[in-house]
């Protein structure tokens, strides 16, 4: 190929980039006005951005480092009984409580990590499963606190900012959308900033050949278990932000099938592409609004869709329409 | 008080019995496959159920025998018609998988059995259902590692756990072993679940509580090793009724202690392989 070739197609893939972040940001911020047109609600789509952002901050491990977590519902639920403790017990404060839901989460994922980066694969896998029933059995007994099994009532989302600068979000409407897409875009252009930083392309290199990048002189263990901590950061933070949504935090916020609907919304969406996880969680969370709202069975269709999914259609939808124009 | 720790010392004993009989299917499964058999819970609740509707026909006995070889036969078709394409496969795509297989088998057993409860009767002869339940599992767990020790087969799956590919290439067919080993698993699965029937009755979820501490048997004993899941398993089902003798609330969290007090101390395990997790 010669280099004309070359700058010609990788321009061409440069103004795709630049359609598809006109485009994800368009739909976004235009939420209110065609959801409702298709028959959605808004809180639906505030949903879709949280379970999104979970999905996201779980695939900066899985799709950009390859390493599998399948326990991310311990520390999105850690973020939400965060928040939702600090907002009924310690001060009246939004920003306090997603500071502190995202820390209590974030942490929690960090000291573990430290355990588990030098396992692999499956085990890696099964570790974070089992570490992340350990809070949804806490959740679960520590009635006097977290409410048990019935979950963390009793708090709702304040008012942000002093008089006369107030911006209120106690209502379920469009003002509690659009904070919800802002802290959504400030997480995700970190994320982006730290993908294409030499941090990001050294987890690519990790993901690609460990025992490469190993003999190149990276720090594997470091790096994984940074992958790890940042992207329990951002699940968490998206854990605060789904108590805020539903004035509401419980056990179910720290279960393994969580974890499993954050994996197959990553998958659906794309494992290797950055917006994927965000698509599979707009399709997850449709279907399972659609079919809930059908059938007591839901779970055997949603087990089918897992199924369907992985024999199916392991690329996920990003990867496909990606792979279709390549060839 | 010393009736009191006798008392939890037995049920610790057939706690870790069933955790050891359910951690083994799985460790199976996973040494030979690399696959995290997220459905186990739900093979065992078909074991339970298929006895509870054979025994009317066939008897206690006969449904205590026969349900387990249904449970693995129903392994064999899942393996076949699904597992196995995804051996070769990302690890995450074989948790995705049987997660969702979990999910269909749990809603299939509500679907036919239903939703509530169901009684297992139990012979006169095992009027004392927890020393007959304990000597069925010891039966079989000896019974499994003579399988593994001395017969041929049991001698390549145990081959194929450290090197797969040279077993292939020495000329044995992997496909059918590791069909077969996955049949095995659902087997002891099956089985565990005929005679926690026994003990607690059946529901659809019944599986759901002894997949959790069946993952941990495995890390604490160490992944690779089945003497190694055999202890885990005895060592946290002794740990958590012992929890409940003297503090109840804190006898979830006392197994996922011991879980990482063996990931920070002896992260292989109590006898697993060096870099065997890795």
């Amino acid at each position: 190929m010669t280099t004309a070739v070359v700058a010609a197609s990788e321009s061409r893939s440069v103004s795709r980039k630049a359609l598809l972040l006109v485009a994800v940001w368009a739909a976004l911020l235009t939420v209110p006005l065609w959801l409702p047109l298709l028959g959605g609600y808004t809180a639906l789509a505030g949903r879709v951005l949280v379970f999104g952002l979970a999905a996201m901050g779980l695939n900066m491990l899985l799709g950009f480092t390859g390493v599998l977590s399948f326990g991310h519902a311990a520390y999105f639920g850690l973020g939400a009984y965060g928040a939702g403790l600090t907002l009924r017990y310690l001060v009246h404060s939004t920003p306090a409580a997603i500071l502190a839901g995202t820390l209590l989460g974030g942490l929690a994922g960090s000291l573990f990590g430290l355990l588990i980066v030098r396992r692999r694969g499956v085990y890696f896998a099964m570790c974070t499963i089992a570490f992340g029933q350990l809070w949804y059995y806490l959740a679960y007994s520590w009635n006097s606190v977290t409410g048990g099994f019935d979950g963390l009532r009793d708090f709702h989302r304040e008012a942000i900012g002093f008089p006369p600068m107030v911006l209120d979000i106690t209502s379920g409407g469009n003002s509690f959308y659009y904070f919800l897409l802002a802290i959504f875009a400030a997480a995700v252009g970190l994320m982006g900033f730290l993908l294409r930083s030499p941090f990001g392309r050294t987890l690519l290199a990790i993901r690609e050949n460990e025992r490469r990048a190993r003999f190149l002189g990276i720090p594997i263990e470091r790096h994984i278990w940074l992958s790890f901590s940042i992207s329990c950061f951002f699940t968490a933070l998206a854990g605060t932000l789904y108590a805020l949504l539903n004035n509401f935090a419980d056990p179910l916020t720290l279960h393994y099938s969580l974890s499993g609907y954050f994996v197959v919304m990553t998958v659906i969406g794309g494992m290797r592409t950055f917006w994927g996880p965000l698509l599979g969680a707009a399709v997850f969370v449709m279907l399972q609004d659609y079919i809930s709202s059908m059938t007591v069975n839901w779970m055997s269709f949603v087990g089918v869709i897992f199924i369907l999914v992985v024999l199916f259609f392991p690329r996920g939808l990003l990867g496909m329409i990606r792979r279709r124009v390549a060839a | 008080m010393t009736q009191v720790i006798l008392f939890n010392v037995t049920n610790g004993l057939i706690i870790g019995a069933f955790y050891v009989l359910m951690a083994l299917g799985l460790s199976l499964i996973l040494n030979l496959s690399n696959v995290i058999n997220f459905a186990h819970g739900n093979f065992l609740a078909l074991g339970g159920y298929l006895a509870f509707t054979l025994s009317p026909v066939l008897g206690y006995w006969g449904a205590l025998l026969i349900s387990p070889l249904l449970t693995a036969l129903i392994g064999v078709v899942v393996e076949r018609l699904m597992i196995r394409r995804i051996y070769n496969r990302d690890p995450v795509y074989s948790l995705l998988l049987t997660f969702g297989l979990a999910f269909v088998l749990q809603d299939a057993a509500r679907f036919i059995w239903g939703p509530n409860g169901l009684p297992m009767g139990l012979p006169a002869a095992l009027a004392q259902p927890i020393t007959s339940t304990l000597f069925f599992i010891t039966v079989t767990v000896i019974g499994l590692f003579a399988f593994l020790r001395y017969s041929r087969i049991g001698l390549r799956i145990r081959a194929g756990t450290f090197d797969l590919e040279t077993v292939a290439t020495l000329g044995v067919n992997v496909r059918h072993l590791r069909t077969l080993n996955f049949a095995v698993g659902c087997l002891l699965a099956g089985l565990s679940g005929v005679l926690a029937a026994g003990q607690i009755g059946l529901n659809p979820n019944m599986g759901d509580e002894l997949l959790m501490p069946s993952f941990i048997a495995i890390i604490v004993g160490g992944v690779g090793s089945l003497i190694g899941t055999l202890l885990g398993g005895l060592l946290i089902g002794m740990a958590a009724a012992l929890t409940t003798a003297f503090y109840p609330a804190a006898s979830e969290a006392v197994i996922y202690a011991i879980m990482m007090a063996v990931l920070l101390l002896r992260p292989r395990g109590l006898i697993g392989e060096e870099g065997m997790m890795s």
